[in-house]
């Protein structure tokens, strides 16, 4: 081990600590292994693999339909969106039509998710740098959302909603006014998250000039979502790749050019602002007609490649599936966004001190299902 | 200076969040989203559509809705189902049909997906909205849904 001598008293030398798997703030069972001097980080290794449950290869055993549900145990936060990329793929190698109200519904209830993934998150950001009652006020404003998902949906966080060729059941009579209550309820709340946390001068002291990622490193790790806008890499794929609904309305992408943990932070919570005004601009007008259009019971995908990307919470979530006619894929790839995030977690982190580890790490938004898979 | 500055600022902002929090704390009851679980069992109701464990209704007579096609078997992704069945001699037509013997239930494998009561053809199961499945033994979690001496209600084609 490298040894430095500082004076003739006081030696200082590197160490190893283990950072999680039971650690609160890497939320879940990740395990960084860290090479420290003193306080400050030399070194951070992620040690993946706790959960890992083979979702790629039990794609391969089950049928199309059966895939659906276990995208939901992936990034359980934006487990609709999940659902949403997989049933696209597959309705895209069978140059299926769907109906416009699906398409609406879909892009709601995206969104929807995407506002109590961000409320979550925000919660659990001001818990990781000390603000306990950030906590309970995100909790409190996801609760409606998870209202509105088990009236509808039937479930609150493993939703299972989508099938290929549509939705499971049509929306619950009570559902546009239960999202319009919210919209109301929310828009009262947003301004509070700042007056509570962002314009906190020690939270800002906390996070401004941490964790700098430049754009150039975010393109060359492969970062994506709220994370590589923050850097001022301009990667929205509902921008660039529209899917479902999200063509005919209008937002703007959340940029931030500094590239620090409190630029991914007011992407974010600007992400809150965007989807708000995308479930508003939807709300109002969900075209009548079917909710799903009818498959074969067995559903066979023709010879070929396909793959299909959406924006989930934390980035770009793809779908890549490789068909051999049969009524499973032979090969399904999933490229989650919480995977390549990560990856350089060592990047940012390396110089800095552990307090700031863990406010960096909150802003990665990191969810450890979706990296394991 | 900037030194005594941060620390001005610092509770400054500390009391802007603290109106906030004081707002709730003075009307802490209203909007609270919390349930006295235990305590409310009695009003607890669940959405209509909740997910809990699949049930079998029967009606009044004993009667159930299953064939025994087995789709539902085929389309769960984890085995959770598994229907024993048998040919009986049908009293109508003298032929023999398909009837079911046993719907064996595994809840401790169910994923709660849906996709068994979605793909069902004469609607013979459907959600319960139980949710309290803690037992002491996992045995108990294996249910066999068709109630015994229960037959196929008359008129129910797949």
């Amino acid at each position: 081990m490298e040894t430095t001598t500082v004076n003739s008293n006081f030696k200082s030398e590197k160490y190893q600590i283990n950072m999680g798997p039971q650690h609160p703030a890497t939320h879940g069972v990740l395990n960084l292994l860290l090479t420290i001097d003193g306080e400050i980080i030399k070194k951070v290794e992620p040690d993946l693999g706790y959960i890992h449950r083979s979702i790629e290869k039990m794609c391969e055993r089950d049928s199309y339909q059966q895939i659906v549900h276990l995208t939901d145990r992936m990034d359980y936060l934006s487990s609709n969106i999940n659902n949403e990329a997989v049933c696209l793929t597959v309705e895209k190698a069978l140059q299926l039509a769907i109906p416009e109200r699906v398409k609406v519904i879909r892009t709601i209830i995206g969104e929807l998710t995407r506002i109590s993934s961000h409320c979550l998150w925000w919660g659990v950001m001001g818990m990781d740098v000390g603000a306990l009652t950030t906590y309970f006020y995100g909790f409190r404003d996801r609760e409606m959302i998870n209202d509105i998902m088990e009236e509808t949906c039937g479930a609150r966080l493993t939703m299972n909603y989508n099938v290929p060729g549509g939705l499971m059941f049509d929306i619950h009579p009570n559902f546009v006014k239960r999202v319009k209550d919210f919209i109301a309820h929310f828009k009262t709340k947003l301004p509070e998250f700042d007056t509570l946390l962002t314009e906190n001068i020690i939270f800002q002291k906390r996070t401004k000039g941490i964790g700098i990622l430049t754009r150039e490193d975010a393109i060359s790790f492969g970062a994506s979502g709220p994370v590589a806008r923050a850097s001022g890499y301009s990667c929205d794929v509902r921008k660039y790749h529209p899917y479902s609904a999200l063509d005919r309305v209008t937002f703007k992408e959340a940029l931030r050019t500094e590239g620090d943990t409190f630029a991914r932070y007011s992407v974010r919570i600007q992400e809150m602002w965007e989807s708000l005004s995308i479930v508003e601009q939807l709300i109002d007008n969900i075209p009548e007609g079917e909710h799903r259009v009818k498959t074969n019971a067995v559903i066979k995908l023709p010879k070929g490649e396909f793959y299909q990307k959406v924006e989930t919470a934390r980035g770009e979530l793809g779908v890549y599936v490789i068909s051999t006619g049969t009524k499973s894929p032979y090969r399904l790839k999933f490229r989650s966004p919480g995977f390549s995030n990560l990856s350089l977690l060592n990047h940012i982190a390396v110089g800095g001190k552990i307090g700031d580890l863990v406010a960096t790490m909150a802003t990665l938004d990191l969810v450890i299902p979706d990296i394991d898979r | 200076m900037s030194y005594f500055s941060d620390i001005y600022n610092g509770i400054k902002t500390l009391l802007t969040g603290m109106r906030v929090t004081g707002k709730y704390f003075l009307t802490s009851r209203k909007g609270a989203i919390t349930q006295q679980y235990p305590d409310n069992r009695e009003t607890l109701k669940m959405f209509d559509r909740f997910r809990g464990e699949v049930i079998m209704p029967h009606d009044e007579e004993n009667q159930h809705r299953c064939t025994g096609c087995q789709k539902c078997e085929i389309a769960c992704p984890n085995g959770t189902i598994e229907i024993i069945w048998d040919r009986g001699i049908d009293e109508e037509t003298g032929k023999k049909k398909k009837k079911i013997d046993q719907f064996v239930y595994h809840l401790s494998m169910c994923t709660m997906c849906g996709l068994c009561i979605d793909v069902c053809p004469t609607d013979a199961i459907e959600w319960g909205q139980n949710f309290e499945n803690s037992v002491y033994d996992r045995a108990a979690l294996t249910r066999v849904l068709n109630e015994p001496g229960s037959k196929l209600m008359p008129g129910v084609e797949d």
